[in-house]
């Protein structure tokens, strides 16, 4: 278990660290870097978490897919130059996200969580195959409308920058 | 210490309060964009965290879904912000203001 919590805190830190760099750095562009350095470290997180089949799919959807857009749509917007100012709400931003902060730490320090006392760490894709598509409490009809959504999501961003 | 539930749930509550500040200071449409990213990845840290910890896999299944959405929400929304970029030549949130009354 050391080396787990090894990477644990070294990828908390990383992640953390990218996170901010996210949100400070005046560079849009490095902002996207950053963001994508962030994903994969929360694909490790997932991995000590012994989530494998997610980890796979942070991977391939967060830093493949919405990487890749997020430097597109930097690259199409041509803003780079002007880098990415903070607004007015600066100040109270920080306050209300500070408040959040101290308010989320209270109350995960002082609940006594329900924790099983053995972690188990056979392979999930199993598990999630039927815990999604079993008969009584499986979640079919919210996987054939997540199809539904995407399907409409895709049409929904073809349409919206289509030349005119 | 070994690390538990709780530094999985604080890490989670220290990357939603960054993307929290981001959302809400930030002048770029495209980097609000990337902090709404950022507070959905921490969000599904929480999930995996407590699926683990207590051994109920539906926590996993609803990381999936909100993984779908995420994408179908980036990819509407840079689409938004390129629709904008077009006709009013800049992606400053402050300055979308064509639906205020």
């Amino acid at each position: 278990m050391m080396g787990l919590d090894i990477a644990f805190w070294v990828l908390a830190v990383v992640s953390v660290g990218a996170a901010l760099a996210v949100v400070l750095t005046r560079d849009i562009f490095r902002a996207a870097l950053f963001l994508v350095l962030c994903f994969f470290t929360v694909a490790g997180i997932y991995i000590t978490l012994s989530a494998d089949f997610l980890a796979g799919a942070q991977v391939l959807i967060y830093v493949g897919a919405i990487g890749v857009l997020i430097i597109f749509a930097i690259m199409l917007t041509r803003e780079s130059r002007r880098g990415s100012p903070s607004g007015r709400l600066r100040l109270p931003a920080l306050f209300i996200g500070l408040l959040f902060l101290v308010t989320m730490v209270f109350v995960v320090v002082s609940t006594d969580w329900y924790v099983i006392a053995e972690l188990p760490t056979e392979p999930t894709t199993t598990a999630i195959a039927q815990a999604l598509f079993s008969g009584e409490d499986g979640f079919v009809l919210a996987f054939e409308i997540a199809a539904a959504l995407l399907l409409a999501a895709i049409i929904g961003a073809i349409v919206l920058v289509r030349e005119k | 210490m070994a690390v538990g539930l709780e530094h999985f749930l604080i890490l989670s509550a220290v990357l939603f309060a960054i993307g929290l500040y981001g959302v809400l200071a930030k002048r770029n449409a495209v980097v609000i964009l990337m902090s709404i990213e950022i507070m959905l990845t921490a969000v599904n840290i929480t999930m995996v965290a407590f699926s683990r910890y207590s051994h109920v896999i539906s926590g996993q299944v609803f990381v999936i879904f909100i993984m779908v959405v995420a994408a179908a929400e980036a990819a509407v929304g840079l689409a938004l912000i390129i629709a904008i970029y077009r006709s009013r030549k800049t992606v400053d949130a402050e300055k979308f203001d064509l639906m205020k009354w």
